[in-house]
């Protein structure tokens, strides 16, 4: 009986309001399409970290005829110091920190080259003697690449020596920027959707203000005056975060997954699994900022 | 039943109190009639019983509990025994008259099987029970304001306010309205009826209470709307037993 006449009150409520319903609707939809595309942006950095950085490598580039910088003066770096370079890795101060590491000769570094940017035009105009040696070291903790710099940085032959994370946190640093404004832009929209939301309910509780006051005058509990108002705020922000969630889930179906993993098919991407932990988080966050800011709306209007 | 002990109710952002120092006594069953010039505060009395507004200073006791220690969260539970009627009877457009008067008892919840048995009774006290199915704007005032008695009674309350319930009715209509708060009052309803209404307060020579700038400068039992003979000046409480309804008349 009650639960059939509350339920009566939000549908008259909802039909009363409804361009503010919309709008309530479209916002809440536009601020938790934000913030479910940050939290897949977030579980995105968080799954390419711990892929790259276990494959991470520090490359010891050693000198080709044309480099000038480090211990090079346009000279090729000689069979002796590739050597030296070569024990000072296996020798006792740098081997407990280092896990493998192999030696990549010009060939072989052309031979990559040609293999990653098959089909570019620099393909045609690099040939081996550009390219220089390298040993690639695979450290036991990948942060650690510091102590490769210092013990042979200095050595006659090495031109540089490189952390193949150092790219990765430029990548990361792109992609955790894009993330924050994502969170920063959700959460201006979630501010607008809560003042919409409180808006709306203000309003729809002015619209019924004779039944208000007669339910006041009558005895009616400031609960049961004040559900209908917080579940027709409530039922809007869900339909809203029910959008959201079909949006967030078609993104990663059809951009992320039919898009960019066919792009770019050595990238693991997030997938419909992880979109589909993100709805609930939707629906939880929709459902709960309409309860609070409803609830706040309608006691602030039922004190006065 | 209901006692005010040095009552004085100021508005916000007003200086003059609309109730100043106000001690009475209303006891069960009576019929009191609350007189005086317009903003003389007889609406206010009125809304401070029904703890629509509370006492700047002194207490107020209604039916044996003090609404300054009621919490906010009881007081509907509180109004409950309380029935309200106003002189623009505020009925709701939509509804029938039968959905007007279950609506109080939908909203605390009675149950369909109670509502089904306690509307028709009350339409029949106040004389609808062919109207049910008509609405607000298909009925004469002075049926409107049976409504909204119907509405006030259905619950049974022990205490009825009514603020000018004949404000807006002719002689005639008031009278048949005044006839049916005396029935209402004869089957153990206290009535308060704040009212501008001479004939009516003559006619019927119950207590009167008139307050002039928030005062009570006459309490007297069989009066009328204006002083006769000896005014009794803001005596309050602890007089005698409550004038019964039937008893009053033969006060002079
Ligand atoms: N909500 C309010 N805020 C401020 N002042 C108020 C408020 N309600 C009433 N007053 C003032 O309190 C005084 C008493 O008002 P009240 O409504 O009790 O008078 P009344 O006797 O019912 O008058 P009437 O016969 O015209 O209905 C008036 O001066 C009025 O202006
Ligand atoms: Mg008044």
């Amino acid at each position: 009986m009650r639960l059939g006449l509350v339920m009566s009150e939000v549908g008259q409520g909802l039909r009363r309001n409804l361009s503010m319903v919309i709008s309530v609707v479209l916002v809440t939809f536009i601020s938790l399409t934000f913030v479910g595309a940050a939290i897949l942006l977030q579980m995105q950095i968080t799954q390419m970290k711990s892929y790259w950085f276990d494959r991470a490598q520090v490359a010891v580039y050693m000198c080709t005829e044309f480099s000038t910088v480090g211990g090079c003066d346009q000279q090729a770096a000689t069979p002796d110091q590739v050597a030296l370079v070569e024990a000072q890795l296996e020798g006792e101060t740098l081997a407990p920190f280092i896990d493998t590491f192999y030696f990549e000769t010009q060939e072989q570094a052309f031979a990559n080259f040609q293999e990653q940017f098959a089909g570019d035009a620099v393909a045609d105009l690099i040939t081996p003697e550009l390219l220089p040696e390298a040993f690639w070291v695979n450290l036991i903790d990948p942060t650690q690449s510091a102590i490769l710099a210092d013990a042979l940085g200095g050595l006659a032959g090495v031109e540089s020596i490189v952390d193949q994370r150092s790219y990765l946190d430029q990548i990361f640093d792109i992609l955790n920027a894009s993330s924050l404004t994502a969170i920063g832009i959700a959460a201006l929209m979630l501010v607008a959707a809560a003042l919409l939301i409180a808006t709306t309910i203000r309003l729809s509780a002015f619209s019924r203000r004779r039944e208000i006051g007669i339910m006041r005058l009558v005895g009616a509990s400031n609960r049961f005056i004040q559900t209908p108002f917080i579940i027709e705020g409530v039922v809007a922000a869900l339909i809203g975060s029910v959008l959201a969630g079909l949006a967030v889930v078609g993104i990663v179906e059809f951009f992320v997954q039919g898009y960019l993993a066919q792009t770019l098919p050595l990238t693991s991407f997030v997938g419909l699994s992880d979109a589909l932990l993100v709805v609930p988080i939707l629906l939880g966050a929709g459902a709960l900022l309409a309860a609070l800011s409803a609830n706040v709306a309608i006691t602030r209007y039922l004190r006065v | 039943m209901i006692r005010f002990d040095e009552v004085t109710k100021v508005y916000r952002g007003t200086a003059r109190p609309a109730l100043n120092g106000v001690s009475l006594e209303i006891l069960s069953g009576e019929f009191v009639f609350l007189v005086g010039a317009s903003g003389s505060g007889k609406s206010t009395f009125l809304r401070l019983v029904l703890k629509e507004e509370r006492p700047s200073t002194g207490a107020i006791h209604v039916l044996g509990q003090d609404l300054g220690r009621i919490s906010s969260r009881k007081v509907p539970y509180f109004r409950r025994n309380l029935g309200v009627v106003f002189q623009d009877f505020r009925l709701l457009p939509n509804k029938t008259v039968f959905d007007n008067v279950a609506f109080t008892l939908q909203v605390i919840g009675k149950s369909k099987g109670f509502i089904h048995e306690a509307v028709p009774d009350a339409l029949q006290t106040v004389g609808l029970d062919g109207k049910a199915q008509r609405f607000p704007h298909e009925l004469s005032g002075g049926e409107q304001q049976r409504v909204a008695i119907a509405r006030a009674v259905v619950n049974k309350p022990a205490i009825m306010l009514a603020d000018e319930p004949t404000g807006n009715l002719d002689p005639e209509t008031s009278a048949g309205i005044m006839a049916l708060l005396e029935r209402i009052n004869a089957n153990g309803t206290t009535v308060i009826m704040a009212t501008h209404d001479a004939g009516i307060v003559d006619r019927l020579q119950r207590r009167v209470i008139e307050v002039i700038g928030g005062r009570i400068v006459r309490d007297e039992r069989g009066g009328g709307y204006k002083t006769q003979a000896t005014p009794v000046v803001s005596q309050g409480f602890g007089m005698a037993a409550p004038a019964a309804p039937a008893s009053t008349g033969d006060h002079r």
